[in-house]
């Protein structure tokens, strides 16, 4: 895992291999500053001895300070690199999904990753580069430092150390998977405010205010509970600290004391001897600095393995590999709108008990327009994402123009076989930015053409801004019919082979979708069309119409052959138009 | 849902901090926790005390100890050791158990401060008109509840009390280094100064920084959202170079401020840290001279004693005291930017808590009655399936009860969503109890703005509606709603299991009765071949369901309800056109005897409506059966049979 995020690191390998050495000089310099304050105030301090040892004081002051700010440079341009790249490749792999890969995850869940994970990994890289080779330093260095100074007192907090790695790692251990339930428990609060803003209205029209507020309060007092219990338990850790600290020093000040008054003697108004007070002083400083560091270190440990989740959940993402890919040297020409579907059966995963479409044999005609109908789960969709290799079939092959999908390069197949998705989505930006998706080189006389076939370009130079009105993210300033036709002209402007439509006029009325079936039909006839549609009387005048039931076709025909074979086909039309027929027929 | 095209509202900007709400906050604290505060203050100044403390006990042992037993024995002073060390020890203890205190009450402290905070903000929100959630973005409310939120908790948890016990160490280690010397302190404060400048320029430059930073990374999170929601027609326009191309100039963007950032972060402590070692060294030089020159020290302690030069015994633990203060300091500076985050994010919880809520003076209530036979009608403890509205009338305070009859009048009604702009133009229309009312027309014509009129998600601009007689307006806005049935076009449902969800519609219905509702919209059959039936689990909006199958249970859910008036907006849009027809049957059982509002683009599902309205551009501008309406070869006729006439 660690290994797959380090790839990410790239350019700024450098900045991140030169931090940590910065790092150790400041550490030296750090761990040096109290030995030079103890000698500097040895004996009696007498002046040229404060300034001696002041001066190189200063000076290890000056390296250190020099050391701390090109290390904290360079581990802030390491740190952020590491996330733009990391957020670089996340993006990039996304952009690599598959149609599966897509539906496998959510599309918060995908933003939570890019943001906050990816700063969680990014704070705790910039702790291992400065923190985690600081620490272990400091602690070897103080104990070093303080045994030379005067290992018999040194000894105590060596003694001490033990006890207190002991109490702060089984703290440690009993809180962190609390922690982790208070993440979970968290998001599941998080969820529930995001449900409520959703269905607000929903809310608000079953009058559940209160039921909601008494939900969402109890989903913030488990929060609440648990967390504050995790953080008492988290509140040990300081006194545990001190009191290691404390009980040290006492004792260093008793035998310290026992030992400069037993061992030494007064010379020139100043204490002489194998250990002086400014010696204690110093054994203590560094003792603290050990213990301090044993404190850090435990605090990282929580902090790196709670960043383990978010670097889990960020090379999932990393190492989802598309099984739907281009082939090499695909080909980068289609012959013609031909389809065919040769035995095909397809589900959505493996796992999957049943399939999605079974025994599909189907022949389209270059220039045909088909037309799809069916219920809700028969199997339409899945059945014409086939075609631009949005999906893999299971078994069995489709082929374009006459060559298996699998040959083609996939920008290729993707630009002439062009859908108008049933969830479709514009873009913020003007309407002419959404329109130039379809083809980024398109003139604004292109944009108003596709528009006049999509019947969008009346509503559209009604806006007072015209081409260039804004549309908000998700489309939210235009109608749901509005949205379908901008949608569609947009697939046009790829001047495609084939164009499929899968229920894409569903919120268009009647009579704009049979105007733009006839622009359709008149303005290019050589275009394949494949029409998903709810109404009979969009699919009606196609010259093939396939029925779909339980992922099977169940009937293909024109119309008037269906209405002879298809039982389904016929109840349909029926429902639709009988009244009409009985209202004195005047629609024939 | 549609939005009715308003303007964005003003949210406040990413890192604007509203004035005094840092008193406010320290208001809200101390309303909930004023004895808890007390506690943890008086524990804040144990504590520093006792940080402190170790320095002058060095300097009680050095004098007082150490020279004199160097110079007459160990024994001559083992009595003042002991005693110091008991002393000592008990000053820890006293510092031990304050942390201790002080820790598990700030962590209550945090977390109650923080539950109230979540709870006003979502008690408030469910307040809140429609209009607030039409004109802020879901992911704009979402990020109070997340990151301001989060921003809190830094605060309250971390930054302010740092920040004041920081504040305590220093001002109990500058009043016991003024007892020491007045020179040396002297000398000290010019250090502190010198610390207070270099936050002043780069912590306020991190500070600047960390706010763009902030920003960058919301407009970034803005387009990855955008993007990972269109990922599908990303795919089908291989539009993925392009959208690779946008996101890498944003990221640079993103990158650069939080560098910057970073690094005036990432100094400001080794600046700090090495400004107080050169601290330390000046004020070693200078008590090195002060002990050099024997000139008397000046300090209150030496005012006390009478003016003695400055002994060793002062320099040191002055040294160590001042070394801790600049640490304080230091401690301090990483603050600053913190403090400003959080009070940025705290403006925003509070700009929530401050929104406006949805007005109701309606005092007119719906009640359950039950009706005697004279027709008389009185207030029923039960459900009864017989409605009345409680009148109670001010003037001469008695109470009149009007049967719930389900006729709803719309008189000359206009409206826009914004004034600049009337959507609604002279709407009237009279549904009669028990009649089902259509609406059709284009997109945008106003159909589902004539719905949210009549349940008051907005109000009307001129005109009146009334409902039974009374004016809307009159009805207080809960019992208005419970009144009607709402089905929705876009379905919402809630993570729980199935029987949940349509139980959301009535919270007291049984089991059974749910499953009847479920059975009546022709749900029942696919629930009971979903993987645990009735009690599956439902996560992400019903991600599981496909859009007929959430649409049915959006119906159970409005069945179980049992509301005497609906409103079904494109109720059947996603379901086909056979499923329809089996929910149709279901659906014209719900609504018999009922008062129905019905909204579709499926005109073979208005067909049998008691009237149609045809709106355009906001206006009814044809209305009657469908009969009639063939019969006056209008719109409605050309809509209809549009289709075929084109061929």
């Amino acid at each position: 895992m660690v290994k797959t995020l380090l790839k990410s690191v790239r350019e700024y390998k450098r900045a991140s291999l030169i931090t940590p050495v910065f790092m150790v000089l400041e550490v030296v310099c750090e761990c040096l500053i109290p030995l030079m304050m103890s000698k500097m105030l040895a004996g009696n301090a007498p002046m040229g001895q404060i300034l001696k040892y002041g001066g190189i004081m200063l000076l290890l002051a000056c390296l250190s300070l020099t050391c701390g700010i090109l290390g904290g440079r360079f581990a802030a341009i390491a740190s952020c690199g590491f996330a733009k790249n990391l957020r670089k490749d996340l993006f990039y792999a996304v952009q690599g999904f598959s149609f599966k890969d897509v539906d496998k995850f959510s599309t918060s869940s995908l933003v939570t990753r890019l943001t906050t994970d990816v700063t969680n990994v990014q704070n705790s890289y910039q702790m291992c580069l400065r923190i985690v080779i600081r620490v272990p330093l400091t602690f070897i260095f103080s104990v070093v430092m303080s045994l030379s100074i005067n290992w018999k007192l040194a000894l105590v907090f060596v003694l001490i150390l033990p006890f207190l790695a002991t109490v702060l790692f089984t703290l440690m251990r009993k809180v962190m998977p609390f922690f982790r339930r208070i993440f979970k428990k968290y998001d599941a609060l998080n969820n529930s405010v995001q449900e409520n803003v959703g269905g607000i209205r929903v809310v608000k029209s079953f009058v559940r205010e209160d039921y909601e507020t008494q939900k969402f309060d109890r989903a913030a007092s488990e929060v609440r509970n648990d967390f504050t219990r995790a953080e008492k338990m988290l509140a040990l850790t300081s006194p545990t600290m001190m009191l290691a600290m404390y009980l040290s020093s006492m004792l260093i000040t008793f035998i310290g004391a026992r030992m400069i008054v037993s061992t030494g003697s007064w010379v020139d108004n100043a204490i002489v001897g194998p250990l002086v007070p400014s010696q204690l002083s110093a054994v203590i400083t560094y003792g603290v600095q050990m213990l301090s560091s044993m404190m850090m270190l435990s605090m990282i440990v929580v902090m790196l393995t709670m960043s383990l989740e978010s670097a889990r959940r960020i090379t999932e993402v990393l190492k989802q590999k598309s099984d739907l890919v281009s082939p090499e040297n695909g080909l980068t020409e289609v012959k013609d709108g031909s389809i065919r579907f040769e035995n095909v059966n397809f589900k959505y995963s493996e796992r999957a008990e049943k399939y999605a479409l079974s025994n599909i044999d189907l022949e389209i005609k270059s220039g045909e327009t088909v037309g799809i109908l069916g219920g809700t789960g028969s199997s339409k969709t899945s059945l014409i994402q086939l075609i631009p290799r949005l999906y893999d079939a299971t078994d069995g092959a489709v082929y374009v123009g006459g060559e298996n999908v699998k040959n083609y390069e996939l920008d290729t197949l993707r630009k002439e076989v062009s859908v108008v998705l049933q969830k479709n989505v514009l873009f913020s930006g003007t309407i002419k930015e959404n329109l130039r998706w379809g083809n980024p080189e398109a003139t604004d006389d292109e944009l108003e053409r596709v528009c006049k076939l999509a019947q969008a370009h009346e509503f559209v130079s009604a806006f007072p801004d015209g081409y260039d009105t804004y549309i908000e993210q998700g489309g939210t300033n235009v109608s749901g019919g509005q949205k379908q036709r901008l949608c569609i002209a947009r697939a046009l402007l790829r001047k495609p082979k084939i164009l499929i439509l899968d229920d894409s006029t569903s919120a268009v009325d009647t009579k704009t979708d049979a105007l733009i079936r006839k622009a359709f039909k008149e303005e290019i006839p050589d275009t394949t069309k494949i029409i998903i549609a709810q109404r009979v009387a969009s699919v009606e005048h196609a010259d093939k119409i396939l029925v779909m039931e339980g992922g099977r076709i169940a009937a293909m025909g024109t119309h008037a052959e269906l209405m002879q074979t298809s039982a389904i086909y016929r109840e349909t039309y029926e429902m639709q138009t009988k009244k009409n027929a009985e209202e004195g027929g005047e629609n024939e | 849902m549609k939005q009715p095209g308003a303007k964005r509202g003003m949210p406040i900007p990413k890192g604007a901090i509203k004035k005094g709400t840092m008193k406010r906050l320290l208001k809200y604290v101390f309303k909930y926790y004023k004895k808890h505060l007390i506690v943890v203050f008086i524990c804040l100044i144990l504590s520093a005390a006792g940080g402190l403390v170790s320095s002058v006990f060095m300097q009680q042992n050095i004098d007082k100890v150490i020279t004199p037993g160097v110079q007459n024995g160990f024994d001559s002073v083992k009595g003042v050791l002991v005693k110091n060390l008991v002393i000592m020890g008990s000053v820890y203890l006293i510092a031990l158990v304050s942390t201790f205190l002080y820790n598990r009450i700030m962590a209550t402290v945090t977390q109650g401060v923080l539950y109230h905070f979540r709870k006003d903000m979502f008690e408030k929100m469910q307040t809140l008109p429609i209009k607030y959630f039409d004109t802020h973005a879901h992911g704009e409310i979402m990020s109070t509840y997340t990151n301001d939120t989060d921003a809190v908790r830094q605060l309250v948890g971390q930054s302010i009390p740092t920040l004041f016990s920081s504040t305590l160490t220093l001002v109990v280690a500058v009043s016991v280094m003024l007892t020491y010397s007045f020179i040396m302190t002297g000398v000290f404060f010019l250090c502190v100064i010198l610390m207070a400048f270099a936050v002043k320029k780069i912590g306020g430059r991190s500070g600047r920084f960390m706010v763009a930073q902030q920003r960058s990374l919301a407009i970034e999170e803005g387009f990855v959202e955008e993007m990972m929601k269109g990922q599908k027609v990303v795919k089908v326009f291989t539009h993925e170079e392009a959208a690779k191309h946008d996101f890498d100039k944003l990221n640079e963007q993103l990158y650069s401020d939080a560098r910057n950032a970073h690094i005036f972060g990432n100094i400001l402590g080794p600046i700090l840290g090495n400004i107080g070692n050169f601290t330390y060294v000046l004020l070693a030089i200078c008590g090195g001279l002060l002990l050099v020159s024997g000139i008397p020290n000046l300090g209150f302690s030496s005012i006390a004693a009478g003016l003695q030069p400055i002994t060793l015994g002062f320099v040191i633990p002055f040294l160590g005291m001042s070394r801790r203060s600049t640490q304080a300091v230091n401690e301090m500076s990483h603050q600053v930017s913190m403090i400003a985050m959080g009070l940025a994010g705290t403006s925003r919880v509070f700009a929530l808590m401050d929104e406006q809520p949805e007005q109701d003076e309606g005092y007119v209530t719906l009640v359950n009655a039950e009706k005697d036979e004279n027709g008389n009608i009185t207030e029923a403890e039960k459900h009864t399936g017989l409605w009345a509205w409680r009148h109670y009338h001010k003037a001469d305070g008695t109470v009149t009860y009007t049967e719930l009859k389900g006729d709803i009048v719309l008189d000359q009604v206009d409206f826009g969503y914004v004034p600049e702009k009337q959507v609604l133009t002279d709407v009237t229309l009279y549904a009669r109890p028990g009649q089902k009312i259509a609406f059709v027309g284009a997109t945008g014509a106003g159909k589902t703005t004539i719905t949210n009129l009549i349940n008051r998600f907005y109000d009307i601009a001129d005109g009146k509606i009334r409902y039974d007689g009374i004016n809307i307006n009159k009805i207080s806005k809960k019992d208005l709603r419970r009144s009607l049935g709402i089905v929705l076009q876009d379905t919402n449902l809630f993570t729980g299991t199935v029987m949940e969800n349509i139980r959301y519609g009535r919270l007291d219905a049984t089991d059974e009765e749910c499953i009847a509702a479920a059975e009546l919209a022709n749900a029942d059959d696919f629930i009971r071949r979903l993987p645990d039936g009735y009690n599956t689990m439902l996560t992400n909006n019903g991600a599981n369901l496909s859009q007929g199958q959430r649409q049915l249970l959006s119906i159970a859910r409005a069945a179980v309800a049992d509301a005497p008036a609906m409103i079904l907006d494109e109720a059947t849009s996603s379901i086909d056109t056979r499923t329809e027809a089996l929910v149709n049957d279901g659906m014209d059982k719900l609504m018999k005897g009922r008062t129905v509002f019905v909204i579709a683009h499926r005109l073979s599902t208005v067909r049998n409506s008691d009237a149609i309205m045809v709106l355009d551009h906001g206006r009814i501008i044809e209305r009657g059966t469908h009969e009639q309406l063939i019969e006056q070869k209008g719109v409605y006729y050309q809509l209809y049979t549009g289709a075929f006439e084109l061929e």
